[in-house]
Order: structure tokens, then C-alpha cells, then sequence
């Protein structure tokens, strides 16, 4: 519950038509796109300016309110759950593009920008911003830097990270801070940019953020081939980037995903094959052309089945597209769908993708994997059921065991979706006790009173590693 | 304990007996559908008003997380039933089955005031399921003037209509047939040349009366087109606004009658050139389903269901010429996202020759006719409205093009507002095809 003299605050800053707390509001933001998460906050709250963002956090902070920032609520890791009730703060007011600066190649934005209308701006001007996450139609860019969210075209281009260069960040003590700037080489200090990158919420606000862009690719060509094992799919990818030739985006299917992708998009994918690359490359027209001729000669010797290359960009686009829906297509399976985005390096991931469907058959699951070949940065979803307790048990145990094997192979337990309350027990066995208590205090300098989107990243309890038998 | 907690209990239980669970579980919350939402870009980006939002909604009151509250029917009552939010998500969940479920449900529960349910009964039962009533009550118009909606509705403040809003939408009524024309209507009509396609001909209650000039057209260019029409006798309304407005079993028992109607039919299709008919004609399938007797059929009903522009596409159409000038087309929802036809219109526009077709920004978005939606959300319908109205106005084009009758008065209605009357008209497809048949002979 707010105490009465904390909503008389809200209230007096963001204006009465701006503070929800009617049931259905609450109801309306107590969940993400995280299944089997779901909690009520006490009151959703609107602000339209960083001075008000400021007045909010200082008063949460005097009355120890939990605050929960939400973009869209698309994330995969219960980020945006409100556990511990509190105020939900949403950006659908601070959604504007501040500035464009073709001079110094930048792009100034609000926090509640939807990441493509930014994107469609930029690139109105022959600009360039590369991320692209599969939800970009509906992530906001304040969503996208705190999960630190990486896309389709990572592998050539980085992932958010690399472009935010600098933010407007409201502190949890009220305090509002500017960090980085439009600048190519700054050491003044620490790098509290970075340090936001995928904070999750828990270390401040963003209000502002200026990302740098680059000129936009002249052309762009798509491939698909397909293979009739994962093993040489996987060889192809290491001897693309072997032979020096760094696609846009190199993506692999494996079969019961290419399946279902079918079965939503209707683009023609062969359902009877192992696993499926997908590959982009964009640049000059000559360099274009010599790469993908190059790739698909690779794709030859690596004994694929066939190597097709678009004729137009809506043939390209279909292809994009269809992968980008494939988390959504699989959940048109079961009811409950749950993804997780193990990454290990990329020469692993033929061995992590077998290693996945060992461990979902021991645990009787249904798992199929899809990701960022280019990358090592793995999606292997599992379709099941919440309202089976017993299933869901054998769910976690299978996930655990992933967890542990991609970090057996040098991996993470997230590649881009972030810890948030989904990972937070396994934490630790990315980053050892050490390096948990070190994140800890780091937080708790931040945010003495611990009300900056609480219970996420760390775990009340630490998951101890399972062993494995063998 | 107060009546209204009673009834919001005895709701829930029901919501929990009738709601289909699996397919709200099957909503992962991905947020794809929200920017392909009108109400929730309209209401500024609410999540409670948006598709993934009502979901959550309907989920909580089954879960018993919350009470089906006065928002909350509220909330339902905004949503345009447009669905919009179906094709864009990939998890395919059937948003307008749960809405429709939903409201069923509440309706069943609803006790309306005496006017509120004179008027239902007479629109539901009376009315629209008696196509002799259709014709003797010799037009809608009549009907809105003559049975005092208007007085009733401003006495009982049930429609929030404004007095002003009325008026433009008696102007923008079609000139109704006489009663003599409304008796004489034709079952079987003649392919012009060598018979290509045998179609049956699904005439529908409104758009065989207050429309009946589109119905002439409609057989008038499927004739040309070397088409042989059936028109079974016993057919009857299609359900649609039953369906919508939470009377589901008004719409089954009119589903049946329809399907008993065509099965004997020998024809390659059912042809609809109303969006919003068609939709439910193809959904007959869903409608019947738990009933063991009908489901079969209904499906082998809906199977045969197609909107005119795909036949008249695929079967080809005579020379069309019109004066030069820019056309474009507003979608019907349920053509578009319930039928899946949306090219077809269009190619045929762009077969007339003098017409230039430009593509309307957003033209797939609803209008904010849906139904009775435009009366019983008036704010909200016309906040969309105006917006449509901006977007049309920037194509120039002369000629509003729309496949629905509701869709077709609500564009009446818009240019009125916008007072562009004098420079665009808004005309069904098949009327305007008719048109540039004839200009082409
Ligand atoms: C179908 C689907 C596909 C996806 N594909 C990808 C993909 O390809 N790549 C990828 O990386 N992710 C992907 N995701 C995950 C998700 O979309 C991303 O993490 C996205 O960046 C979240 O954006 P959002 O606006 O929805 O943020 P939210 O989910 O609302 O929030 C994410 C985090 O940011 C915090 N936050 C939000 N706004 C602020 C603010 N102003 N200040 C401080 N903290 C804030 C929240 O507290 C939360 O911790 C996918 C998700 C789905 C459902
Ligand atoms: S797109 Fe479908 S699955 Fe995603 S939130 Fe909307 S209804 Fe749910
Ligand atoms: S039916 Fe239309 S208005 Fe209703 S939730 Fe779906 S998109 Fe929104």
C-alpha cells in the first residue's frame, strides 16, 4: 500500500490523470512477456519530464516505495514484475526524439521511444542504428539499454551497447546525472555509461539517451541453406568467419523450429531438413557480392543440401522476418513458452545445440533451438505447460543443466535477455560469489535503500550448481 | 451484502466456467499485437486498452486476481472487436473468440433498464432475424425515426448520443427502396455469357434492404462477369451484430438457419460482399462447434464462403473506364483480418481505367464503425474517425472506397464531419464497380 501522503505527493507532480491505481491498471502492469510471472504494483505512475522523474524517485526514496521502470514489459527475464509492489513507472509520455544530428552522426532520444520509430527515423535520413531486436516493433530504447539487448545483426555490428554513448540518468537518491557525451574518446572517470548498459533498472533511471549511428549500408543481400545436420551447419559458420568474411547476420534454425516458422509464415521453408542458416550480408554492392558469392560456395563444401539466395529485397525480407518470429511461432505449440538465450562461443554451438537435445530427452521436455549462429548466442525454448507442476519441475531442471553446460563451455547464462528474477540464482555461476558481492556492493552504493526495482539480478537464495550425471 | 458484488461474483463463476482457458494461456505477452491496437494508441499508449492488456484482464477475473468490475466491462464495451490484433500475433491467438465469449457472458448477466431492453429485443429478436419485418418495417430510416431510438436514447441517456451526431447520421442514410421493390426480390439470376462459375449469393438483412441497390449491383456485376447466381429464399440475417454485442445464442440459432439454407445449394461458393457478414459466415465453424448435430456442417458452410472481390478477381471482370481520378480503399476490419482478403479490392480498383489508386496511410486500421461501437462509444469512435478522415484527405482522392456497410456510413459520416462533401464521396466497391462496368459498355 502507498502511504496517503506519498500519493498526495505523486499526485501534486504527476497530476491526478497521471497516477493509476485502479484495479485494472494494476492488473494491466503486473506482468511482462515473461510466462508464470505475474504480481500487482500499487499504483502505476506517468511522468512527462526528468524534473518529475527526480521528484517521484526522491519521494519513493523517502517513503522506501519500490519503483519498477517499464518500457514495454517485453522482456524474458521478469524484469519488469513488480515483486515487491511499489510504483511502476512508464515512459509513454517521454516518447519523443530530441535531436538528430547529422553533423556528429548521433541521435538524442526519450527513454519510451519505441526502438523501430526510431530506427524509421534515422533511417529516413540514410542513417543507420544497428540493433534490431525481434521485438524492436514494440521495445522502447530505455528497455533496450537496460537489458543491453543485442539483434539479428550483432555479429557485424555490435549489439546496443556499442551505440549508447551517452544517457541522462535520475539517481535513486533524486540526483540527476549526465554521463558520456557526443564524443569519440572520453577517460574523464569511470564509465557510469556502460555500467547502465544492462543494469536492468536497478541502479537508476534513464530520461535521455544519445546513441551514435552510421551511414547506412547501400545494399544488402539475404541467403538461406540448408543442411541435413546441425554439424555442418555449425562448420560453415566457423569457416565463413575463418575464410575473414563477417556477415550482418548469420542465424540458424534447427528442425522442429523451422517447422513451426512454416507453419506461421508460410514462406516456403523445407520442414524436413536438420537446420537452416540464414545469412545477410550489406555493404558496398561489389564487397555485397563477393561475400555472399564466397558464403555460398562455403554453404557448397560444407555439403549443403541447397544454398538460395533472394532475388528482391521482399524476398530477403520474408526470410528476416520469418526468423524474427520464430520465439512467437513455437509458442503457438504449447501454452507456456519459455526461452532462455544460453550463449557459448561460437565454435561450440554445434556441440551446445546436440548437448541441449541429450538433455531435453533425459528430462522428457520439448526443446528446440534457434539463435545467433554468428554469435554463439542461443535461444533454446522449451513449449510445456504451467498448470503441470511436475513438468515444469523437469523444465528447470533441464534449463539448470543447460545453464551449466554452456558455462562448462566457456559460455554465459545470458546472452542479451538479462538475469532480471529468471536467472538471478544462477548469477553466481557465471560470476562466482566474488563477483556477486561485488555487483552487491556496487548497488547498494547506488541505491542504499534498495528500492530501484528490487529483487532483480540478485537472487535472495543462489541456485548451488547441479551435478550432473554422466 | 450489495447487489452489485452479488452479481460481480455470480460473473466471475461464470467467466470461469465459459472462458476458454487454454487459449488465454496461450497469449505469451510478447506486446506484438499493442502497436496494431487503436484504442490503445488512442488511449496514449494504456496498456489496459490494449489486446495483450483485455487478455490479462479476462485472465485475471478466471484467475480471481480481480473482480469483473465496472472497468472492466468498460473495457471490453472500448474494444472495437476490430481485430486487428489477430494477424499480428504469432502465437495466433483467437483475441476475437475470447471477447466474444467474454461478452456473451456479460450480456447473459446484464439487467438492463425497460427501454434498454425494448430496444434490444426489438433489434435482436424482432428485427434483424425477421427479413419480412426487414422489409415491412420498409427502412432502417424509418426505423430510427419512427420507433423513437432517438427519444429513447436521449431519455435514457443509454448511447450518449449527441443530438447534432444523429442528425448527420440520418443524412448520411441511403435513399431506402420503396416497400414494392423490397417484396420483388430475385432467386436466381443468369451469367451473361458462358457460365465460368456458379456462385450462391448470401444477401444479408441490411444490405437486402437499406442497401439494396449495392445487392442489384452486386448481381448485376457477377452477372457480366459470366457468373450464375443462386439466391436461396430462406436465408437469413448472418449474426454478426448478435454475435458481437454478446447474443450469442441469437447468432447460432441464425447460423443454422443459414447453413440449412445453402447446404443444398449446388454452387462453387457462398458469395458476401459485406466484410462484416462474411467474417461471421466463416466463423460459423467456431460458432457451432459444441454443437455435435451442426459443427460439421458449419464447417463445410464457412469452407464455401468467399468475399465478392475474390471472386470477381479470379473469375475477371469486363472493361471498366471512370473520369479521371484518385481512388482509395478503407479496409473492413473483418474482411482484412477475419477473411484475409485485402489485395483483391484493390487489383480490382486498379483494373478501372481513369482511376488512379492511392494507397491511404494506415488503411488497414478500423474506422470506428465496428458495429453499433461508433453509437455506443461515441468519444472514441469519433477521435479515430477524425484521424481516418486526415488520412483520407491526404490521398486527394475523390472516391472513398469501402466492402462494409457500416464502414461505408461511418465514412458518410466522416466527410460530413470534416465538411468535405463537395470533394469526396465514399461508395461501396461494388457500386463503384457497377458503375465502371456500365461506363465501360
Ligand atoms: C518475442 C520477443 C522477441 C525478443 N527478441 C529479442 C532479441 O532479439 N534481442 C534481445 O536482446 N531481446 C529480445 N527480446 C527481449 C526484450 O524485448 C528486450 O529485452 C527489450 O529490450 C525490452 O524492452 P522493453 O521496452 O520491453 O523493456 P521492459 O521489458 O519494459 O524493461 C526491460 C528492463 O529495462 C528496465 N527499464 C525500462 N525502462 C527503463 C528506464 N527508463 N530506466 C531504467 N530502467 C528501465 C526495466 O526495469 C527492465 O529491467 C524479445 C522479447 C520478446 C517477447
Ligand atoms: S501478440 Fe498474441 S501472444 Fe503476443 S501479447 Fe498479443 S495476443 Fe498475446
Ligand atoms: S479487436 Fe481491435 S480494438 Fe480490440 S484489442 Fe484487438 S486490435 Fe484492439
Amino acid at each position: 500500500m502507498i502511504h496517503q501522503d506519498a500519493k498526495k505527493k505523486f499526485t501534486a507532480i504527476v497530476g491526478e490523470v497521471n497516477y493509476l491505481d485502479s484495479k485494472q491498471s494494476l492488473v494491466a502492469y503486473s506482468y511482462d512477456a515473461t510466462p508464470n510471472y505475474q504480481a500487482l504494483p500499487d499504483a502505476v505512475i506517468k511522468p512527462r519530464n526528468t524534473k518529475e522523474v527526480s521528484e517521484i524517485v526522491k519521494v519513493c526514496n523517502e517513503y522506501k516505495i519500490p519503483i519498477v521502470p517499464r518500457g514495454n514489459a517485453t522482456n524474458l527475464c521478469a524484469g519488469t514484475c513488480p515483486l515487491e509492489g511499489g510504483l511502476v513507472m512508464i515512459f509513454t509520455l517521454m516518447n519523443e526524439i530530441i535531436e538528430l544530428d547529422e553533423e556528429n552522426l548521433t541521435v538524442t532520444v526519450q527513454p519510451g521511444l519505441i526502438t523501430l520509430d526510431m530506427i524509421n527515423a534515422v533511417e529516413a535520413k540514410g542513417l543507420f542504428y544497428p540493433p534490431d531486436p525481434s521485438s524492436m516493433k514494440i521495445s522502447t530504447i530505455a528497455g533496450n539499454i537496460n537489458e543491453g539487448s543485442g539483434g539479428l545483426r550483432g555479429l557485424k555490428y555490435g549489439v546496443t551497447r556499442d551505440y549508447v554513448i551517452a544517457l541522462e540518468v535520475v539517481l535513486p537518491n533524486g540526483n540527476i546525472i549526465r554521463t558520456g557525451g557526443k564524443l569519440a574518446k572520453d577517460v574523464a572517470g569511470y564509465d557510469f555509461t556502460r555500467l547502465m548498459v544492462g543494469s536492468e533498472g536497478t541502479l537508476g533511471i534513464i530520461t535521455e539517451a544519445t546513441f551514435k549511428l552510421i551511414p547506412k549500408p547501400e545494399t544488402k543481400k539475404t541467403m538461406l541453406a540448408l543442411y541435413d545436420s546441425l554439424e555442418a551447419a555449425g562448420r560453415t559458420v566457423s569457416k565463413i568467419i575463418a575464410n575473414k568474411i563477417i556477415p550482418t547476420t548469420l542465424e540458424f534454425l534447427d528442425q522442429p523450429t523451422i517447422r513451426v516458422v512454416e507453419d506461421f509464415a508460410k514462406i516456403g521453408l523445407p520442414t524436413d531438413v536438420g537446420a537452416v542458416l540464414l545469412i545477410e550480408q550489406d555493404g558496398p554492392l561489389e564487397v555485397v557480392e563477393r561475400d555472399i558469392k564466397r558464403m555460398a560456395e562455403i554453404c557448397q563444401e560444407e555439403n549443403a543440401l541447397s544454398v538460395q539466395i533472394a532475388q528482391t529485397d521482399e524476398e530477403g525480407t520474408a526470410l528476416t522476418t520469418a526468423r524474427r518470429s520464430a520465439l512467437s511461432a513455437l509458442a503457438r505449440l504449447k501454452p507456456t513458452t519459455i526461452l532462455e538465450d544460453a550463449t557459448v562461443p561460437r565454435s561450440k554451438i554445434a556441440e551446445m545445440v546436440r548437448e541441449i537435445e541429450v538433455i531435453a530427452k533425459r528430462n522428457n521436455v520439448q526443446i528446440c533451438t534457434f539463435g545467433h549462429a554468428g554469435d554463439g548466442n542461443l535461444h533454446p525454448t522449451c513449449m510445456t505447460d504451467a498448470r503441470d507442476k511436475e513438468e515444469m519441475h523437469r523444465v528447470e531442471k533441464a534449463f539448470e543443466e543447460i545453464f551449466e553446460k554452456a558455462i562448462q563451455l566457456g559460455g554465459t547464462i545470458t546472452g542479451e535477455h538479462g538475469v532480471g528474477v529468471m536467472k538471478s540464482p544462477y548469477l553466481a555461476w557465471k560470476l562466482g560469489e566474488e563477483g556477486v558481492e561485488a555487483m552487491k556492493t556496487l548497488k547498494m552504493a547506488f541505491d542504499p535503500n534498495n528500492i530501484m526495482n528490487p529483487g532483480k539480478m540478485f537472487a535472495k537464495e543462489t541456485r548451488k550448481r547441479v551435478v550432473v550425471s554422466r | 451484502m450489495s447487489t452489485t458484488n452479488e452479481r460481480q461474483q455470480e460473473l466471475a463463476i461464470d467467466m470461469k466456467a465459459g472462458m476458454d482457458y487454454d487459449e488465454l494461456m496461450n497469449c505469451m505477452r510478447c506486446g506484438f499485437c499493442l502497436p496494431s491496437c487503436p484504442t490503445y494508441r488512442e488511449s496514449g499508449g494504456n496498456e489496459a486498452a490494449s489486446p495483450r492488456g483485455r487478455i490479462a484482464l479476462m485472465k485475471a477475473v478466471v484467475d480471481g486476481i480481480m473482480e469483473p468490475d465496472e472497468d472492466f466491462e468498460k473495457q471490453l464495451s472500448l474494444c472495437l472487436g476490430c481485430r486487428a490484433c489477430e494477424p499480428a500475433c504469432p502465437s495466433g491467438v483467437k483475441y476475437g473468440h475470447l471477447l466474444e465469449a467474454a461478452r456473451d457472458i456479460i450480456q447473459k448477466k446484464k439487467k438492463h433498464s425497460l427501454p434498454v431492453r425494448m430496444v434490444r429485443s426489438l433489434v435482436f429478436n424482432q428485427l434483424f432475424p425477421k427479413p419480412n419485418r426487414m422489409r415491412t418495417v420498409s427502412s432502417l430510416l424509418w426505423f430510427y425515426q419512427k420507433t423513437g431510438i432517438q427519444k429513447i436514447a436521449q431519455a435514457t441517456h443509454l448511447t450518449k448520443i449527441a443530438p447534432g451526431n444523429l442528425s448527420i447520421m440520418e443524412k448520411v442514410l441511403p435513399q431506402v427502396p420503396s416497400p414494392s421493390q423490397l417484396k420483388n426480390r430475385p432467386t436466381h439470376v443468369a451469367a451473361e455469357g458462358k457460365v465460368k462459375q456458379k456462385v450462391a449469393f448470401f444477401s444479408g438483412c441490411l444490405m437486402d434492404t437499406m442497401f439494396m441497390d449495392t445487392n442489384d449491383a452486386t448481381l448485376f456485376i457477377l452477372s457480366k462477369s459470366n457468373c450464375e447466381i443462386v439466391i436461396p429464399e430462406k436465408q437469413n440475417c448472418c449474426g454478426a451484430l448478435h454475435a458481437h454485442s454478446g447474443e450469442k445464442d441469437g447468432a447460432k440459432a441464425l447460423a443454422k438457419e443459414n447453413i440449412l439454407a445453402f447446404e443444398n445449394v449446388k454452387a462453387d461458393f457462398i458469395v458476401s460482399n459485406a466484410g462484416g457478414c462474411g467474417a461471421l459466415l466463416v466463423e460459423y465453424g467456431h460458432l457451432l462447434k459444441d454443437d455435435p448435430e451442426w459443427a460439421e456442417r458449419a464447417k463445410v458452410f464457412s469452407a464455401r464462403v468467399k468475399d465478392i472481390s475474390e471472386i470477381l478477381l479470379a473469375v475477371g471482370m469486363p472493361k471498366m473506364v471512370l473520369d479521371e481520378q484518385i481512388v482509395t480503399y478503407q479496409d473492413s476490419c473483418h474482411l482484412r483480418n477475419v477473411m484475409g482478403t485485402f489485395s483483391a479490392p484493390r487489383r480490382l480498383l486498379q483494373q478501372i481505367e481513369g482511376v488512379t489508386f492511392t494507397e491511404m496511410k494506415d488503411a488497414d486500421r478500423c474506422c470506428g464503425s465496428a458495429g453499433v461501437y461508433n453509437i455506443i462509444e461515441q468519444e472514441m469512435s469519433m477521435q479515430i474517425l477524425d484521424v481516418k478522415m486526415e488520412q483520407a484527405k491526404a490521398t486527394k482522392a475523390r472516391t472513398l472506397v469501402t466492402a462494409n456497410p457500416g464502414c461505408l456510413l461511418q465514412m458518410k459520416l466522416g466527410i460530413e464531419r470534416a465538411g468535405l462533401q463537395k470533394d469526396v464521396r465514399a461508395v461501396h466497391i461494388v457500386d463503384l464497380l457497377a458503375e465502371a462496368v456500365k461506363k465501360g459498355e
